[in-house]
């Protein structure tokens, strides 16, 4: 429906309609080249930058492009920030256990909402939605008090809990549009067979749900990655336990910033997200746009 | 369906982990932070009551009024530049033209990269001594001296825009892409077979019918925007001279930094009042959305 194809299904009449003149062929590569010039340039120079020895990055005048050019900077860091490779475990191990915990609560909870009507099943959609609204970054002080007295301060749960919260709504509402895609015969037939309910979705809508759940569990293990900050900050002061975005303020010396280490730890630390996005992309276009176009 | 009784309790126990979770992580710290808004809460473990006086000094003090001008002015800015350049982006990765699944695939990366990293990348470019940007318009002759864009209060302003915008449009580009491809391809073959042009087909046909998810995504976006933290917080700590400072800011710097919880519970009382007026219009849209839908 809200997929991305880019392959036309019907050749003949698509292919006339999008017959540009050369002009216009021109105009729209040039287009794209400016908006992938702002997308892409903080990496390009973050790249570059990484490849550069830091007393090429600190003189005048500015070059783009480095001179005698190395991996250096990918080595030394390990040796500047020792605990680097801790912080990028930290990352991952942090968004596994937050895509778990989301995964497990929200497929029956989506499942709920798309087959059943009962007393203030609207109502419950919609606060869940209003959660969605509500960043973890205005309720930072109450959190702050719970977390303390949960005894949770300085630990992984002090930023997978309140993380897996926000993430939580949105996933809901995403396998929810996606379940109410399964026909309902399927649950109704199962069940004048004899089926109990909770073996209909064991058995019949989990298998089925399974490619949306994967989409679920994508989206949740790349917004867990990349809003690990404020709650790192302000939840943990264990070097052990920083994940990655947090942990790469070491790279700020009391004296000058190690710029080139510090993108090249950057690089490091998202190189196994970009392959994953790369991969999956075409189901992730497909799951991000299909919860919200059409509700 | 046997029993609607007995599927409402079977829908409830599917969605009581939500619930319960929600309710502990999200609800309660809601409603503590209107508690503490009335107290004098700080580092000392008791507190008293103390009425509306947050209130008034936070409303009689004048620069808070400044803060809250300000996050509306940051927030225009961003969501209106997001958005336009969202939908040209949007159009043009919807552009039948070879090398389009590349295109859409680089788009993606600020999206999907760990948000910090990203803001880390803009700091270095926006260095004033040996930034990118500084650098290059230095070396073509535009300025004549170095440029410290995040040290002077207007620059930074700006730029923490730009930040903020090079992160949030692959998101909208993405969500308008998918609204595009949505709508029914035989209207643009009657109008193509009419006679009619390019650019009256996007007007007439692409326009309108995408109004929709422009709507909705800059309802989502405004509120995403509003709250946004870590790229302020990262490139500039609301600063020089607190001309960054925005709402979110604000509070975070009065009660983390400050340990004032009361102050700053009532900034944050404030905050969500914004935010539930824009869930308040959010939904209002949906649902006229979907009646209009149904026609």
């Amino acid at each position: 429906m809200a997929q991305v194809t880019t392959r036309p299904r019907a050749r003949s009449t698509k292919a006339m309609i999008d017959r540009y003149k050369w002009y216009e062929v021109v105009a729209l590569y040039a287009g794209m080249a400016v908006f992938l010039f702002f997308v892409l340039a903080p990496f390009i120079e973050g790249f570059l930058v990484s490849l550069k020895p830091l007393s090429q990055l600190f003189s005048t005048p500015y070059n783009f492009i480095p001179q005698n050019g190395s991996f250096d900077a990918y080595f030394q860091m390990w040796r500047s920030v020792p605990m680097l490779g801790m912080h990028i475990f930290n990352s991952f191990f942090i968004s596994s256990v937050v895509t778990l915990i989301v995964v497990i609560i929200v497929v029956p909870a989506a499942y709920a909402f798309a087959r059943f009507q009962f007393a203030g099943s609207g109502l419950l959609l919609g606060m869940f939605l209003a959660v969605n609204m509500f960043s973890g970054a205005v309720l930072l002080i109450p959190l702050f008090r719970l977390m303390r007295q949960l005894m949770l301060l300085n630990t992984y749960w002090a930023m997978i809990v309140p993380g897996a919260a926000f993430l939580i709504p949105s996933s809901i509402w995403l396998l929810r549009t996606y379940m109410m895609r399964i026909p309902r015969e399927l649950d109704e037939a199962a069940w004048v067979d004899g089926a109990s309910r909770l073996y209909t979705l064991r058995r019949v809508i989990l298998p089925l749900a399974m490619p949306g759940i994967v989409v679920v569990a994508i989206m949740t293990f790349i917004g867990a990655y990349a809003q690990q900050f404020i709650f790192a900050l302000t939840f943990n002061s264990r070097t052990e336990f920083m994940p990655l975005p947090v942990g790469l303020f070491a790279f700020f010396g009391k004296q000058e910033v190690q710029w080139n280490e510090l993108m090249a730890a950057s690089f490091v630390g998202i190189l196994p997200v970009m392959i994953v996005i790369v991969f999956l992309q075409r189901y992730l276009v497909a799951g991000l746009t299909a919860g919200a176009v059409k509700q | 369906m046997t029993g609607t009784r007995s599927a409402s309790l079977f829908a409830l126990a599917l969605l009581a982990p939500a619930l319960i979770y929600i309710l502990i992580i999200v609800a309660y710290p809601l409603f503590d932070t209107v508690v503490l808004s009335f107290t004098n809460a700080a580092l000392r473990p008791t507190y008293d009551f103390v009425g509306w006086a947050n209130y008034q000094r936070i409303f009689g003090a004048g620069n808070f009024t400044e803060v809250i001008l300000r996050t509306f002015i940051w927030t225009f800015f961003s969501v209106a530049t997001k958005m336009i350049i969202g939908t040209l982006g949007a159009t043009l990765l919807n552009a039948a033209i070879p090398g389009q699944t590349v295109f859409r695939i680089l788009t993606m990366p600020p999206w999907i990269v760990p948000m910090a990293i990203g803001i880390f990348m803009w700091g270095w470019m926006y260095n004033g001594q040996f930034g990118m940007i500084s650098g290059l318009l230095q070396n073509f002759g535009i300025i004549s001296k170095p440029w410290p864009i995040l040290a002077q209060g207007s620059s930074a302003f700006w730029a923490t825009i730009v930040t903020d915008v090079w992160i949030g449009v692959p998101m909208v580009t993405i969500y308008l892409l998918a609204a595009i491809q949505s709508i029914p391809k035989d209207l643009y073959e009657a109008a193509w077979t009419d006679g009619a042009s390019r650019s009256y087909r996007f007007r007439r046909i692409t326009l309108p019918l995408m109004m929709p998810a422009m709507l909705t995504m800059s309802l989502l976006s405004l509120i995403a925007t509003f709250n946004s933290f870590d790229i302020i917080w990262i490139l500039t700590q609301g600063g020089p001279s607190g001309s960054t400072t925005t709402m979110i800011i604000d509070t975070y710097k009065t009660a983390i930094g400050s340990r004032k919880y009361g102050e700053g519970a009532a900034r944050a009382v404030v905050i969500c009042i914004f935010v539930s007026i824009f869930c308040l219009v959010y939904f209002r849209a949906v649902r006229k959305l979907s009646q209009g839908e149904a026609k």
